[in-house]
């Protein structure tokens, strides 16, 4: 089968954990904030699974905002003692500044290869990857393909922001055709650089992926939709079926030059044309009932 | 005790799960395959719930290297073995490891080389093992076996010595002594558990989180790292140099080799004293930390040493180094694979002296 001839659907309804979707963006729970007694209900904060620090993302940049997705997660399924993240070289190099987990921090591209180690001896721990573009799709496109096809049951998550940001913004295996970065000035010419590789559906093919999905955060119902694929994948790893896969479209605003809000723009305007929203990958009915069985049993 | 007539290679294998390893990771190559061929046979043996235990053929020796680096980081004894052409693709991981930390096994059955070379014996990766190898400071400890008794003893050395001074340990063997069979014998050895609080095992609510890294972007601080690894390689230096000797008490030529050269040399001194020559030889059993003290103080003694090496003079610069210019220091090696015996190096060795009386 051809990635083309993929079906891809835009949402599942297979989520098993999260919230119902049906808040929008103009969604407004503040109202609950009442300003004339002492008295606050606290209705939103930070996750105690994230660390209380200043991240040196760019402003508007997504890796600080899928950290807190993680995290968020993590403390919602209350497995933090539990979980074991790995991130390799690239922007998100300090995740383990920000994460309140244990943490490995791996060579370029090899976070599957370290997380292979980690998860086969704690087969009982979640267990994550957390790795760019660069890192995944061209330096460690290797280890991706083969800890994917070994279907080791951990959680990958994937940014995908079309360029190498930590290096200052050289093209990379996913930069968009006629996409302008250092070392494709005039534009990726498809004729040296060939295309960009839609890694979600190419994993798919493998029987060893079990859950994969591709999302982005650059807005609200996004970032919902995000945060529910990670809660989806992190309790799939109970399962032991396979690798979950989630590919998060995520924005560089410094390296592709523009405001944050332009960026988030741009992810709907041009990036979701060669990469579209949506699962591409869905558990079976069979196995969510027997998701249902274990429930909240730990450890996964 | 138990004594068997094995492979080295196999003795290698069979003492990695005697010595508690949890966890291997390879890929093929010649002439070390048999010690993935082992493991995958015997380890799912010792696989149980209560003590998991992993071989896993890995996609590269790239992946295998950090798999080591991530069940080490975890706290796992790992392991891992390759030839040549494989360790120098492990390089950047093994640095890593050794920045991080993490303590590991990593054997060599050095293959000639450069390139593809051949699968046949070589010492050509000395350097390599030796004085990094991969990018940055840092130090393995080396142990050259000479036999395929200390193929097996080795690994149990090697697992207690990457505990206790957290540091990727590398057995640095070659073609002949993984592929060559003798008699080996298993003693009673103790697992040595060594507590491991900075492991990635999951961070329970009474400790802060646990991280395994090799990045301190602050120059201050990688200076300071760097420090204290250099430190832990004085203290290693100070506490673990293991050299043989041979005849060495009244010798005036001493030869000085390691691994399958040593054995050669060893040979080599018999002959030599059969023929009145007052022949010796020195072996280094630790490659790092290095016994430079004691090749000083016997080039005191001596009038020559004679370095013999499968590679074109690597080991060499460190005996020069050790004697600085006390006596001369002599190099014979053979390449491509190929195997001096020991008549070639007496001869050699008489060549020397013959010299040496002329001048
Ligand atoms: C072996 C090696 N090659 C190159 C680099 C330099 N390098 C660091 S991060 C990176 C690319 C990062 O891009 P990506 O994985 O897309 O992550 P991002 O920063 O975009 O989140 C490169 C090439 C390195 N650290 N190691
Ligand atoms: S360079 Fe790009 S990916 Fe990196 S932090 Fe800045 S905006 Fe984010
Ligand atoms: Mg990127």
């Amino acid at each position: 089968m051809s990635a083309e001839e993929l079906t891809i659907t835009e949402k599942t309804d297979n989520n098993i954990s999260a919230e119902s979707d049906t808040e929008t963006d103009t969604d407004n729970s503040a109202s609950e904030i009442s300003c004339d007694t002492d008295e606050y209900s606290v209705v939103y904060e930070r996750p105690h699974t994230l660390l209380d620090v200043n991240m040196h993302y760019c402003p508007g940049c997504a890796h600080s905002l899928v950290h807190k997705l993680i995290m968020e997660a993590v403390e919602e399924l209350g497995i933090q003692e539990d979980t074991i993240g790995v991130a390799p070289v690239g922007c998100a190099v300090f995740a383990y500044d920000y994460m309140n987990v244990d943490m490995q921090e791996a060579a370029h591209g090899r976070a599957t290869a370290v997380a292979t180690g980690i998860k086969r001896l704690m087969p009982d721990k979640y267990v994550f990857t957390y790795q760019g573009d660069g890192d995944l799709a061209a330096i460690g496109i290797a280890e991706t393909i083969h800890t994917i096809n070994r279907g080791e049951n951990i959680m990958i998550v994937f940014i995908n922001n079309a360029v190498y940001g930590m290096t200052s913004g050289q093209m990379a295996p996913t930069t968009l055709v006629g996409m302008k970065t250092t070392t494709s000035p005039f534009g990726r010419d498809t004729s040296v650089y060939g295309f960009p590789i839609k890694v979600s559906e190419l994993i798919s093919q493998l029987p060893g992926s079990f859950y994969v999905t591709r999302q982005s955060v650059n807005k609200n119902t996004a970032v919902r939709k995000t945060k529910k694929a990670i809660l989806n994948a992190l309790n799939y790893q109970k399962l032991n079926k396979g690798t979950c896969f989630i590919e998060i479209i995520g924005n560089c605003p410094s390296n592709w030059k523009m405001t944050p809000v332009e960026s988030n723009n741009f992810i709907d305007e041009q990036m979701v044309k060669t990469f579209p929203l949506g699962d591409v990958k869905l558990p079976s009915a069979e196995d969510l009932k027997q998701l249902n069985q274990i429930g909240d049993k730990q450890p996964c | 005790m138990e004594t068997k007539l094995m492979k080295g290679n196999e003795a290698l294998a069979e003492a990695a799960i005697q010595a508690g390893c949890d966890a291997y990771f390879g890929y093929p190559i010649t002439p070390q395959s048999e010690v993935l061929e082992y493991l995958a046979r015997e380890i799912p043996k010792y696989n149980t719930k209560e003590h998991i235990r992993v071989v896993l053929q890995a996609e590269s020796e790239i992946a295998s290297i950090n798999m080591v680096y991530g069940a080490a980081g975890a706290g796992f004894r790992a392991m891992t073995s390759s030839s040549s052409p494989g360790i120098s693709l492990m390089q950047e991981g093994i640095s890593y490891i050794a920045g991080a930390e993490l303590p590991c096994l990593i054997v060599n059955v050095n293959r000639a080389g450069p390139g593809l070379g051949t699968i046949q014996p070589g010492q050509g990766d000395y350097f390599q093992a030796t004085k990094g190898g991969g990018h940055g400071d840092y130090k393995l400890i080396v142990l050259a076996p000479s036999s395929v008794q200390e193929m097996a003893d080795f690994v149990f050395l090697g697992f207690d010595l990457a505990d206790k001074y957290r540091n990727p340990v590398m057995i640095l063997s070659d073609g002949a002594i993984g592929q060559m069979m003798e008699k080996v014998t298993f003693g009673n050895y103790t697992v040595h558990k060594t507590e491991k609080p900075w492991a990635t095992t999951g961070k329970p609510e009474s400790r802060g989180r646990n991280y395994i890294t090799s990045l301190h972007i602050q120059p201050e601080k990688l200076e300071e790292h760097n420090l204290k690894l250099i430190e832990k390689y004085r203290e290693i230096e100070r506490n673990e140099i293991r050299f043989e000797e041979i005849m060495t008490e009244d010798a005036e030529y001493i030869f000085v080799a390691y691994g399958l050269s040593a054995r050669i040399c060893h040979k080599a001194a018999i002959m030599a004293r059969e023929k009145g020559i007052k022949a010796g030889m020195f072996r280094p059993i630790t490659l790092f930390p290095y016994p430079s003290k004691r090749l000083n103080e016997l080039a005191h003694k001596a009038k020559l040493f004679l370095t013999v090496e499968l590679n074109s003079g690597q080991m060499v610069e460190d005996v020069r180094l050790a004697v600085n210019g006390k006596i001369n220091v002599e190099f014979y090696g053979r390449l491509g694979g190929m195997v001096p015996n020991p008549e070639e190096i007496v001869n050699k060795l008489e060549n020397l002296i013959s010299k040496e009386n002329v001048s």
